[in-house]
């Protein structure tokens, strides 16, 4: 019952070109976004994570095609966007949306709620008048927030409503697809909560997918049903939820995990922590090899010459690690218990 | 029981629908905390009304020669007399209605010359900020340098060109003024072009021209009303010193600038018929600019989220 | 032993031109030698202006200390901080109590180079002459774990990564072995990775040098890892205190059982809903004679909406400002 996935992205690359040097005659290259290959079925959260200059945010705008990507194929339903006309990327635009990250800088300060929220189907001509303000009320109520603030403007709501009103406005033009970029990380805790809750109820109710990306790897591990690991533009781990979390495979994966502090104080004094020296490179200037390999515990001279393919791993399906020593780590891993937690 | 906030947010300030009056008493709260943005208001309401009611206002024509009355001082002073309040100048005309007329030239000058210098530089610099590359370079570069030229030589050079009117003043100070418009305008198109709502607005499909229009033009307001404020006071002394040099209107039409001329000859003998036309001057370029200062401030948005 | 730190019904204020910020509303606490507290809350909870005002950082307009005190008890006797003169507190900071701010790319001086920053510290409140004070503060560079700290004596901030910036900081806050260190949000700017190492590096430093500390932050996880004690804010007042692990095992205030509820956990595999506080913390511009939190506590009854309720025993060590929990305990 193989169904084509609802997204699949082939080898996507996006370079950013620096002028530098006198009169801007030389260029620099920044690698944001190196070759990723990765699969969204209809309905499921994939979640991304990593560390500032992986390259996650670049690779949410590139399959959206906010980033015309340098090279590599994104599928949706069969259909590649990155040779679509402009005019045909723009009506197919009512089935994937964003949500950003930045609450305060992602509404029109000028705009009612009520028209922001309308504007992506004013756009696309999709309705007016009185039904779409029907549409309106339906929206915001489905998000949480009383109808009758639809004439009011965004600097008179919280950081959590106003991010409810971006939710709103993707979710009105009945998209398939939903990319949100760090749509949590300017918020308290508490309302955190609140949003990633009506995200995940929302999925229930209209099988939404979601590209999820964060740097918050909790949270990301409770609203994805599958991870991704990115790091300096590649992808370097992917796998189910708990797949991702029982048997971390690739070096990067383990101390990210190990890193990230637990609230359970008698863990946390138990807890062996894998921690990286050094700092990560400048995706203007990656290593060879293997890009992680200045900072890799296991390292060895193979790393320095070869990439490691993004390959699946014989042992556990669905599961796929860019290092050249992955099945070896998982021989490991199945036998002995994960010491990080 | 205090206030049980909705399920939705705890946010007690948010009452279903803001009202006029509640809007209007929040205008009047900025206005009280500036206080000198009520002087500003208050001067430009005062210059509009003179020079809209000038007929109604003024006793005499301000053509009206009366040779017998020339050079009168003003009404408290010695020899003077209470039908000419402020005095006449050598041709024996009523200094008040000259004065009051002369606003007209003044505003008009000012107004329409800063309009036309927006209009212009507002289509000049969003379209080289929007369009950028190759454009913006050919629009930025005659802006640049008109903008490095001394401003006045520039003013009088164009305005011995094209001669002296009314209409021809407005002219020369709307281009004149326009590269200061196109140079703050491409800053802030180019600074908005950035920002999160509109990259939201290119994800939910809106062509370039909903950008622009919708997006950027509202967000644009603020900037430029200020601008605009702060270009008719500079104008308003322009037209002074290009009347001063005989450029600005023909002496047919009483302006500020005309009176000042005519007057520097009496300067000595009798100031009042530089005084008042210069006071004049002042007090309008100063209403503007505190009107201006006002409205930059009230813009600011830390300003406006101020509760209710 | 007196602890070294007492801060008693400390009230700060700020007078803003649309009304008067209630920041810090009574917050009374004890630090005592050699250990770790934490202060947890959310944005505007008060934790980082209770510690500014402590040590005179913040402008006065706005802002004003209208009650409390804070005592230290330094080698020279018991002193009341909020009563010291602006040129005697400036003595204590940087010198005595070291602090570290949150975001190092503001914080540091862009035009000083790292090492003049260091050395300015030594100079002032060591009178060290020049020479001493450069190789004092490249011994520190290198204690922070700063590779070619020579080189880097000489660098500017913006030549420093995120994670270096942050190490220069500590530098700064330790390099007159002050007695306590105030760490505001020191990662939270940082990714995670290099979060563990800053972590990790103070831990260190703290065991070789005994210094007492008091970390503000608002991730509960990093405060399992760090703390002895923690203190938890909300609306400017103190909700709970407790020793680390009662606090994480026994949370007594529904603020902090909510705020443990809504995060997601690693060490799980349950896939239960986040617990979420509804509603938004108060307007603090608004005086309120009640429980802050009554609004949005479901365990809110009729006293709570009468009287402000103030730390109050629950067990040893452990005390909540809540007439609900109170009753409980032993």
């Amino acid at each position: 019952m193989a169904s084509t996935p609802l997204i699949r992205v082939q080898d996507l690359t996006k370079h950013f070109y620096i002028p530098t040097g006198f009169l801007g005659r030389k260029n620099i290259i920044v690698k944001a976004v190196d070759g990723v290959s990765f699969d969204i079925e209809a309905g499921e959260t994939l979640g991304m994570v990593g560390e500032s200059g992986c390259g996650k945010s670049t690779t949410g705008r590139a399959v959206l095609q906010l980033h015309k990507p340098t090279s590599g194929r994104v599928f949706f339903n069969d259909k590649d966007l990155t040779t679509a006309s402009a005019e045909e990327l723009r009506v197919l635009r009512t089935k994937f949306q964003m949500v950003f990250q930045d609450p305060y800088a992602s509404l029109n300060p000028r705009h009612s709620v009520g028209a922001i929220i309308a504007e992506p189907l004013v756009i696309h001509g999709i309705m007016s008048g009185s039904e779409l303000q029907d549409r309106v009320t339906e929206l915001l109520e489905l998000v949480g927030l009383n109808p009758a603030y639809r004439n009011r403007f965004p600097h008179e709501f919280s950081g959590g409503q106003r991010q409810r009103i971006m939710i709103a406005r993707a979710l009105s033009v009945k998209p398939d697809f939903i990319v949100c970029d760090e749509p949590i990380s300017a918020l308290d805790v508490s309302i955190q909560a609140q949003v990633v809750n009506l995200l995940q109820e929302l999925q229930e109710k209209l099988g939404v997918a979601y590209l999820f990306i964060a740097h918050d790897l909790s949270m990301v591990k409770h609203i994805s049903h599958r991870v991704a690991v990115m790091y300096l533009g590649k992808m370097v781990e992917l796998a189910t939820r708990k797949d991702l979390f029982d048997n971390p495979i690739h070096p990067y994966t383990q101390s990210l995990t190990s890193a990230v502090p637990i609230p359970n104080p008698k863990l946390e004094r138990r807890r062996q922590r894998i921690i990286l020296k050094g700092e990560p490179p400048s995706p203007a200037n990656p290593p060879s090899g293997c890009v992680f390999h200045p900072r890799c515990p296991i390292a060895k001279e193979i790393c320095k010459l070869e990439a490691p393919p993004f390959a699946a791993l014989s042992v556990q399906c669905g599961h796929f690690a860019a290092c050249h020593f992955a099945e070896s780590q998982i021989e490991n891993k199945i036998t002995k218990d994960a010491p990080i937690y | 029981m205090a206030d049980n906030p909705t399920l939705h947010g705890a946010d007690s300030r948010l009452e279903e629908k803001v009202t006029f009056k509640e809007q209007a008493a929040f205008v009047g709260r900025l206005l009280w905390r500036d206080r000198t943005g009520i002087i500003g208001i208050l001067i430009f309401i005062s210059i509009v009304f003179a020079a809209v009611f000038a007929d109604g206002l003024t006793a005499y024509e301000p053509l009206d020669q009366d040779l017998s009355a020339s050079k009168l001082p003003p009404a408290w002073e010695e020899g003077g007399a209470p039908e000419h309040p402020l005095g006449t100048d050598n041709l024996g005309r009523d200094m008040l209605s000259r004065l009051i007329y002369g606003a007209r030239v003044s505003l008009g000058v000012s107004f329409f010359g800063a309009l036309i210098a927006a209009a212009i530089g507002v289509f000049l610099g969003a379209t080289a900020a929007y369009v950028g590359g190759r454009l913006d370079d050919l629009i930025m570069a005659p802006v640049n340098l008109v903008l490095s030229l001394p401003y006045l030589l520039f003013v009088v050079f164009v305005a011995s060109v094209l001669g002296k009117s009314l209409l021809n003043v407005i002219l020369i100070f709307g281009i004149t003024n326009s590269p200061i418009f196109a140079r703050v305008t491409r800053g802030e198109v180019l600074r908005i072009r950035e920002s999160a709502y509109v990259e939201s607005a290119m994800s939910a499909g809106a062509r370039w021209w909903r950008v622009l229009l919708i997006h950027i033009m509202p967000n644009l307001v603020g900037p430029l009303v200020t601008l605009i404020s702060f270009q008719i006071s500079a104008m308003i002394f322009y037209e002074a010193g290009l009347g001063f040099i005989g450029l600005s209107v023909p002496p047919t039409i009483p302006s500020w600038g005309n009176m000042l001329a005519e007057g520097r000859k009496y300067i000595a003998s009798y100031p009042w018929l530089t005084t008042w036309p210069g006071l004049a001057i002042v007090y309008t370029s100063l209403g503007m600019n505190l009107l201006g200062d006002w409205l930059r401030d009230i813009s600011d948005p830390r300003v406006r989220r101020a509760r209710r | 032993m007196p602890p070294i730190l007492e801060v008693k019904n400390l009230v700060t204020k700020f007078h803003a031109i649309d009304g008067i910020v209630n920041a810090v509303n009574g917050v009374t606490f004890t630090l005592e030698e050699g250990e770790t507290l934490a202060i947890v809350g959310e944005s505007g909870s008060g934790k980082s202006v209770s510690m500014m005002s402590i040590l005179g950082l913040l402008p006065s307009p706005p802002a004003k200390i209208e009650g409390g005190e804070a005592i230290f008890h330094s080698e020279k006797g018991a002193v009341d901080l909020l009563k010291l003169p602006y040129d005697e507190i400036s003595n204590v900071r940087g010198g005595r109590i070291g602090f570290i701010f949150q975001d190092p790319g503001t914080s540091l001086n862009p035009i000083l180079t790292v090492g003049e920053q260091i050395t300015e510290s030594l100079t002032r409140h060591l009178g060290l002459d020049s020479q001493q004070a450069r190789r004092r503060a490249i011994d520190l560079l290198a204690d922070v774990g700063i590779p070619d700290p020579e080189l880097r004596f000489s660098a500017y901030p913006f030549q420093l990564s995120g994670g270096m910036r942050q190490r220069v900081m500590i530098a700064i806050a330790v390099a007159c072995s002050p007695s306590i260190v105030i760490a505001d949000e020191p990662t939270t700017a940082l990714d995670v990775t290099i979060q563990a190492q800053i972590v990790s590096l103070f831990k260190e430093l703290r065991k070789r040098m005994g210094v007492s500390t008091i970390w503000i932050t608002h991730d509960l996880g990093l405060v399992a890892g760090l703390a002895d004690r923690v203190l938890v804010m909300y609306a400017g007042r103190i909700m709970e205190s407790a020793l680390v692990d009662d606090l994480y095992e026994n949370p007594q205030h529904p603020y902090t059982v909510g705020l443990l509820g809504a995060l997601p956990r690693l060490d799980t595999d349950e896939t239960r809903r986040l617990v979420s506080i509804d509603g938004t913390p108060p307007d603090s511009t608004i005086p309120i004679q009640h429980c802050p939190f009554a609004w949005r506590c479901p365990h809110a009854f009729e006293r709570c909406w009468r009287e402000i309720p103030d730390l109050m025993d629950v067990e040893k060590n452990h005390q909540a400002a809540c007439f609900a929990v109170s009753g409980k305990g032993g």
